[in-house]
């Protein structure tokens, strides 16, 4: 905890240092060295099964819910380790939002999906201005802001993915991770919560997972891009690690490695 | 070359057609007893029904020609109902929660899931002989012997697997997500059992409970040993501790008894006893459609 503050600059928010996770015996990645900017977007991107999904999940300590889901190394937060011991997850939860892969508005009113967040975060302001500022923010409120108690699940599945992040910016998190947000979505909507997404990182830093490379082009300042590969030791299983981390740019026109100018030219995924 | 038109003397056709048969007959004499079975009783009871049924004591078995009413076994059986419910409904959906929300699948919600199968199916009368050794023959309740209370625990014995069982798995039909949706947003656990995965799940578990609490009030058995009979009308309270009539036991005791009266008094609450069981789990379906739209809304 000490020693981070004088390593790490300070506008990096998060940093995995020397993160290895395991499902039972099985490892899914290790080694992951990686820091993240304040106010930055870093995608994360990968063929299936490097782990990338699991990183993710263990920035908010989403990876709990998992049974036999376990975490070496540390991965800091505002200076503290989030996997110590005396960390409440219900508090990192609260300040590093997540957006999951399937847009999950709860079955309530589109009112009541982003005022439950705040309720239970103790919010004793102005709900209405709260769920409006919300709404506005992901870009939603235009389409439903005369239908605010009808059911979050009478909006499209794009609508519902922007509640979602609604949501999650209503209890204002620092971070916001997603999980492939637009893998269930249709171009349209695609775009539109990308654009949501340009218009969050004035205020939140983003983390995002994505399949989608153009997408990783077009959103992100870092890429982070993961592999996995057999390891001598391991039980002939693919182990995911991070291969290589730069910008976007760097990673999309002059990668280091050759493994990621295979992937990012399509070559294997 | 074989014709494609379907030819009826084929062997194959001809099976078919022969199974296809068999299943239906087999299913019409399925449905045949509860067909017979409620109209016989809505035939025998329904002739029976008058407005002092509901209101008279029952008298007492002898060549009196008037056998009186059903009035304490009516109210008896709702009351002794309602203490079975209030024992195993929190209890039933506590344990619901742990196995399907606490618990990580390990061998103690394993024994439990097990415990409650064979308790499901322990014979009804186990409940009651069960009741009646801890219960019953030792006084320990303020000195009552048999007494409605006990009467009530036993029928809770035999709800509780019932709603044990629906509320764990009405539990594991909520998605994932929807939880994971609730704990993304800093919901702690409680607050994400208590506010998103219990009100989705509602209905499996609303219908359990409403059917755990149907079976239990057409139990006889376990009755006999413990709230046994009265004659007598549910006066206060304190009545609890005492013997207490339900339709059940009613119909046992009278459909014996030599006299045509009281038998006809049996078929009275049989059919009170069936009407409101059929009502219990008509109830039961509207409330899960009921819920189902307002879900949708």
């Amino acid at each position: 905890m000490i020693k981070t503050n004088k390593k790490t600059p300070k506008n990096i928010i998060l940093s995995l240092e020397n993160v290895s996770i395991s499902y039972g015996t099985f490892e899914a990645v290790r080694n992951v060295f990686c820091n993240f900017k304040k106010g930055n977007i870093t995608s994360l991107i990968g063929p299936s099964g490097c782990g990338k999904s699991t990183v993710l999940r263990s920035l908010n300590r989403m990876n709990d819910l998992i049974p036999n889901c376990s975490l070496k190394g540390t991965v800091l937060f505002d200076g503290t380790n989030i996997y110590d011991k005396r960390v409440d997850p219900v508090e990192v939860r609260r300040r590093i939002g997540m957006v999951f892969q399937q847009p999950n508005p709860f079955p309530k009113s589109i009112y009541e999906n982003i005022a439950f967040g705040a309720r239970i975060n103790g919010f004793t302001g102005d709900m209405d201005e709260l769920v409006e500022s919300s709404l506005r923010k992901a870009a939603l409120w235009d389409e439903c802001k005369d239908k605010l108690n009808d059911s979050g699940y009478s909006l499209s599945g794009g609508q519902q993915q922007r509640l979602c992040i609604a949501r999650t910016i209503a209890i204002e998190p620092e971070i916001i991770l997603m999980d492939e947000p637009c893998s269930a979505l249709d171009p349209i909507s695609t775009l539109k919560i990308e654009e949501t997404m340009h218009e969050l990182k004035k205020n939140y830093t983003i983390i995002i997972v994505t399949h989608n490379m153009q997408q990783a082009l077009r959103v992100s300042d870092m890429t982070a891009f993961f592999n996995a590969v057999e390891y001598e030791d391991g039980d002939g299983g693919k182990v995911g690690y991070l291969a290589e981390f730069n910008s976007t740019k760097k990673i999309f026109n002059s990668p280091k490695e050759k493994t990621t100018q295979e992937y990012i030219s399509g070559k294997f995924g | 070359m074989n014709s494609l038109y379907y030819q009826k003397r084929l062997l194959r056709n001809i099976g078919n057609k022969f199974f296809t048969s068999l299943s239906v007959i087999c299913a019409v004499i399925a449905i045949l007893p509860l067909i017979f079975l409620v109209t016989y009783i809505l035939y025998k009871g329904g002739s029976q029904i008058t407005p002092e049924l509901f209101t008279l004591e029952p008298n007492p078995p002898g060549d009196d020609l008037d056998a009186g009413g059903i009035n304490p076994a009516l109210i008896g059986t709702l009351i002794i109902t309602s203490i079975a419910s209030i024992i195993a409904i929190p209890v039933g959906v506590g344990g619901g929660i742990y196995l399907s929300e606490y618990s990580k699948g390990g061998a103690f919600s394993k024994f439990i899931r097990f415990g409650v199968n064979v308790l499901a199916g322990v014979p009804s009368i186990i409940a009651g002989v069960f009741i009646y050794a801890l219960i019953v023959s030792t006084k320990i309740l303020f000195g009552s012997m048999y007494s409605g209370l006990a009467g009530g625990m036993a029928l809770s014995i035999l709800m509780l697997p019932t709603v044990i069982k629906t509320t764990d798995e009405g539990l594991k039909l909520v998605p994932n997500e929807l939880r994971y949706a609730s704990l993304g947003v800093g919901a702690s656990m409680y607050t994400t059992i208590l506010k998103v995965t219990l009100p989705s799940a509602f209905r499996s578990i609303a219908t359990g409970v409403v059917l755990g609490i149907a079976r239990a009030a057409g139990e006889t058995a376990p009755l006999i040993f413990t709230a046994l009979f009265s004659y007598y009308y549910i006066t206060g309270f304190g009545d609890l501790f005492y013997e207490m009539g339900s339709l059940a036991v009613l119909i046992y005791n009278f459909a014996l008894e030599p006299y045509d009266a009281q038998n006809k008094l049996a078929w009275a609450a049989s059919f009170i006893l069936v009407l409101s069981i059929l009502s219990v789990n008509i109830f039961s379906r509207i409330l899960g459609a009921f819920t189902e739209k307002t879900k949708r809304v």
